[in-house]
């Protein structure tokens, strides 16, 4: 997914001369490193310093430009969180900020580099809209969504190579789901790596008899309203899926639409609320809580909570 | 260099003394704000706002307009006198200051004010930021110069060095630094809180032009703003030794008054000491 993410921003980078990016010398992980060689002028590896750089591209911004600021989905979140909360968010300047490596994709490196809260922090941020790429495809085709919609975003990438889901008609937009498989019986609303999971988990259900409606839903701020409550409506039990703390994510945002709108249960799947380890990346999903097989406890549970 | 006109560096002091007594009267109005550090910066803001720096009011958006960053986001009063004064708002707006509905909020806010660059309040955004100005200049080959005003307790930011390393690196010679140096801040003297010294060394280890003055006299200032254009291949900063709360006498070098606003009587005696003919 990042190469795919990568090479979109500088295929992106010719058609659009105001793109700028920055990075926190970690090109090579990132895979901003295409769009460096391509367009160097407009690259800035601004090294160990992930503040100052989120405030270079402030600059940048206020001058007209469209920053595409890079690094660890952690660092970004957190590190830069009150640069991104004064700058970006309150100041609603056109900042493009992309967390690389995100959820436990950069498995090995253990839990200092995985970023389970990212989501939580950006989501909370009046004037942020928050995305999250399902695949390389949908991580290709965001970048020009992204430049081209004007205030702050945070896209979040992965660092895994991802099971592809869409094809190349697949067009991702802000405030829009994408239906992936019809159902009645039960919504599973997934983003990110979780999406290829939950088409597993339903045809899983599909042999107990349970018909799963399955959501991919790449825009968690705003979240497609309608699609939501529509759903919500025809199925009556939701369950939602993430590479994520359970706290403040996309099972968060769902949950606190429903509460008011359109109360149904609602069961989330994501990481609880704990720190996770190093290991395969694989092997870690599954640990901490987000197995096929738990998407599938989570629907069964849902349909049950429904009766 | 052209030597500045007396009448030219005198109109200015004045300038500077009008928008200290406008920086009293309104923190007293609203009952809350920073007197101190907009008192100490009066000055150097006097010298940008009304000299340097080519800006119109008729045009707050004018893309080859100089930048004025006040990355010290607490002086937002001198910057809300001195832009109403050079007429990017009407002055009776001051008035408003921190009250519900006004475009002038406790610390500088870009979207509400015109005339105002960058919303500022947490301290030590305003390097770097001025950094991608700059670089964004470079890259439109814009005439436009930045300036970030800095304060002394802010320059303890380490997100500040990471921008006076920015700009080193890309030899910035269209940004220009100013810092407010009057040696005050929030909890006590800076040499105290967490010392500065020897910070011409710093700078210019940095890789920075340095210089050196007198925050409180004109002349010094404008020569070098000045200075600083013909700088190259280096940004310049200017360490402006000031005062903090310049111009009445109980509040100076007092961090009590970094944040406080005066009573009746005190705003009289403020006033006075800063030269209102007729005060009520």
């Amino acid at each position: 997914m990042r190469i795919a993410y990568g090479k979109a921003l500088a295929a992106y980078g010719a058609e659009n001369p105001d793109v700028v990016v920055l990075d926190a010398d970690v090109s090579k992980s990132t895979q901003t490193h295409y769009f460096a060689a391509r367009f160097p002028e407009r690259f800035f590896n601004l090294g160990v310093a992930e503040a100052g750089m989120l405030d270079t591209a402030v600059g940048f911004a206020l001058g007209g430009k469209i920053p595409f600021v890079n690094t660890f989905a952690f660092l970004l979140s957190l590190r830069c969180a009150e640069q991104v909360r004064t700058c970006v968010a309150y100041a609603r300047t056109n900042v493009k900020l992309i967390g690389a490596y995100a959820g436990l994709s950069d498995a090995f490196d253990g839990p200092t580099h995985h970023a389970i809260v990212d989501v939580a922090v950006l989501r909370s941020m009046p004037n942020v809209t928050v995305l999250v790429a399902a695949d390389a495809v949908e991580a290709a085709k965001l970048v020009p969504v992204v430049a081209e919609y004007d205030g702050p975003v945070y896209l979040r990438v992965s660092r895994a190579e991802m099971p592809t889901v869409f094809d190349g008609n697949h067009q991702p937009q802000i405030g829009k789901g994408t239906l992936l498989r019809a159902g009645e019986d039960v919504t599973l609303i997934a983003c990110g790596v979780m999406v290829a999971r939950t088409l597993e988990a339903a045809e899983r259900l599909s042999k107990k008899g349970i018909n799963a409606r399955v959501l991919a839903m790449a825009s968690l701020k705003p979240l497609d309203r309608e699609m939501i409550l529509a759903s919500a409506a025809e199925s009556g039990a939701i369950v939602t899926a993430e590479e994520h703390s359970e706290i403040g994510g996309l099972g968060s945002a769902v949950a606190e639409l429903l509460a008011g709108e359109q109360p149904v249960p609602v069961v989330r799947v994501g990481i609880p609320d704990t720190f996770t380890e190093t290991g395969p990346y694989e092997a870690l999903l599954d640990r901490y809580g987000m197995s096929v097989e738990a998407i599938v406890s989570a629907a069964l549970r849902a349909v049950q909570l429904r009766l | 260099m052209t030597r500045h006109p007396e009448e030219l560096v005198a109109h200015l002091s004045q300038q500077a003394m009008e928008l200290r007594r406008m920086v009293v009267d309104m923190i007293f109005c609203a009952q809350s704000g920073h007197p101190g550090g907009s008192l100490s910066a009066a000055d150097i803001v006097t010298a940008l706002v009304f000299h340097k720096l080519r800006i119109d009011p008729a045009d707050p958006h004018w893309p080859e307009r100089d930048r004025f960053i006040l990355s010290k986001g607490h002086a937002a009063p001198l910057l809300y006198a001195a832009l109403a004064v050079r007429g990017f708002f009407p002055q009776e707006e001051l008035k408003t200051l921190r009250q519900l509905d006004s475009r002038l909020q406790g610390h500088p806010d870009r979207l509400k004010t015109p005339g105002v660059e960058m919303t500022a309040g947490a301290l030590g955004h305003g390097l770097a930021i001025g950094v991608g100005l700059a670089l964004t200049a470079r890259l439109d080959c814009l005439p436009y110069r930045t300036y970030v005003l800095l304060g002394d307790g802010e320059i303890q930011a380490g997100v500040i060095w990471e921008g006076a390393l920015f700009a080193a690196k890309y030899g910035l010679e269209n940004l220009t630094a100013i810092v407010d140096y009057n040696g005050v801040q929030l909890d006590g003297f800076v040499r105290d809180i967490m010392p500065l010294e020897p910070v011409v060394d710093k700078w210019r280890s940095f890789g920075w032009h340095v210089m050196e003055i007198h925050g409180h006299n004109m002349r010094q200032i404008l020569e070098a703003l000045d200075a600083a254009d013909d700088i190259h291949g280096k940004p310049a900063v200017v360490i402006a030794h000031t005062t903090k709360g310049k111009g009445v006498s109980f509040m100076e070098d007092d961090c009590a008054w970094h944040g406080r606003a005066p009573t009746a009587e005190q705003c009289d005696l403020a006033m006075c000491e800063l030269g209102a003919e007729d005060h009520d």
